[in-house]
């Protein structure tokens, strides 16, 4: 699918009704004359207005109903004989794609928004908002990531030197199962704002991935270095843990020595190193049983590009 | 098919990503070793587990999944879903064991890898 209609409807459902409407929206009292009413409609440019009385909203006139006076006569009377008796009303606090439903439903094309709290009147809700907010957002997120991706990609181009290479460091808690991931997760977008291929990115992803939980299922701290340089990507990663005896054992396919309540956990199923290795160009593991582990991976830039 | 299909005619509950339902879904992978799912699913397939916790959050979006089925009324965990509504991950739940929507997805095409 089209990534911006995706962002569209994410849109819907992050959006709430009061960040997007016009406020102070010109209103009318049931008192006022329908001939007052078709001067405020034309000298203002707008369609409708809810009616207020008392702070509260009583009804909602529009230009159908001005219409519709005209045409039986035009006999002045007050907004009260011929306005929509309370009307249905939307919630600050609504999400977006809850009030398209309304809209659909009713076939109405503006609906008053109050405050839950207090019943009082916010703004007023039309198509017209609904798709200005959007494109207003839409805009606004596309062109951020877009400053970011070119800002980022643009580094190594602008920025001049014998020698250009970019660290990213995190820090890793071991046992720490809430935040495991993240900070490959975070590269993952990192590698991506700075333009590199989609393909090396999604391998050094996954590695990442592999390396950062072991740190976390096996010892007790780590540290994660990625270097970026135009040539290559590469991530370090040294860890405060019980070693690794036998490194070759700990390569074969299907050999664990993850805890039982890890393995439940999805983890542990002796295909880290493996994954690791597959997305790797250079793969170079070192261990000190009771002192620590030290993984380096490389993965060049330069080949994916030729195979374009 | 869309996942949105795949949600409607396997009566999925959508816990998340409501709004990422449009991918188009070729393939399907059904494992609850994360390791074997970021090691050998395919980019982009729809991913049968009965695993809940937020780490399934982190494997989807490492492997570009369209989006996560939990199994015999699996629910996420309330940061799982904070996660996952985050980073656009839809994560749907199915009464279902683990075999009889793998055969019900196959049943619409969804190809294993």
């Amino acid at each position: 699918m089209d990534p911006r209609f995706a962002k569209t409807r994410e849109l819907l459902y992050q959006l709430r009704v009061a960040d997007i409407i016009r406020r102070e929206p010109i209103v009318t009292h049931p008192d006022q004359m329908m001939s007052e009413l078709r001067a405020i409609l034309r000298d203002r440019r707008i369609s409708g207005t809810p009616v207020v009385e008392d702070g509260r909203v009583v009804g909602i006139i529009s230009i159908e109903d001005l219409i519709g006076w005209l045409s039986s006569g035009g006999q002045d009377c007050p907004i009260r004989e011929k306005m929509t008796r309370d009307p249905e009303v939307l919630y600050a606090d609504q999400l977006l794609v809850q009030t398209i439903q309304h809209f659909d439903a009713s076939g109405f094309g503006r609906f008053p928004v109050i405050d839950r709290r207090d019943g009082s009147l916010i703004g007023i809700m039309t198509k017209g908002a609904i798709i200005e907010g959007l494109l207003g957002k839409l805009e606004h997120a596309l062109r951020e990531e877009e400053i970011r991706q070119y800002r980022a990609s643009h580094i190594f181009e602008d920025l001049t030197a014998e020698y250009k290479e970019i660290y990213l460091t995190y820090e890793v808690k071991g046992k720490d199962f809430d935040l495991a991931g993240k900070a490959s997760t975070q590269m993952k977008r990192n590698l991506k704002r700075l333009g590199i291929h989609p393909d090396i990115a999604h391998r050094l992803a996954i590695a990442s991935y592999e390396a950062e939980m072991n740190v976390v299922i096996y010892a007790d701290r780590g540290v994660m270095e990625y270097r970026i340089t135009p040539q290559e990507v590469s991530l370090r990663i040294r860890d405060q843990g019980p070693g690794i005896a036998d490194i070759e054992k700990a390569m074969r396919p299907g050999y664990s020595t993850a805890a039982d309540w890890v393995r439940e956990l999805g983890f542990g199923a002796g295909m880290g190193l493996q994954n690791i290795k597959k997305c790797a160009d250079r793969m170079d593991l070192r261990s000190t049983p009771g002192v620590g582990t030290t993984l380096k991976i490389r993965i060049f830039t330069r080949k994916a590009n030729e195979t374009e | 098919m869309k996942l949105s299909e795949i949600v409607e005619r396997l009566g999925l509950e959508v816990r998340t990503g409501a709004g990422h339902l449009e991918t188009e879904v070729t393939h399907g992978y059904v494992s609850d070793m994360l390791s074997d799912v970021i090691g050998n699913a395919h980019e982009g397939a729809v991913w049968v587990t009965l695993q809940s916790h937020q780490n399934v959050v982190a494997v989807a979006i490492m492997r570009s999944l369209a989006g996560i089925i939990l199994i015999k009324g699996r629910e996420p965990d309330e940061e799982t879903i904070r996660k996952a509504e985050a980073e656009g991950v839809p994560i749907l739940v199915s009464e279902d064991s683990a075999f009889a929507v793998v055969s019900r997805l196959h049943d619409l095409g969804i190809v294993g890898g």
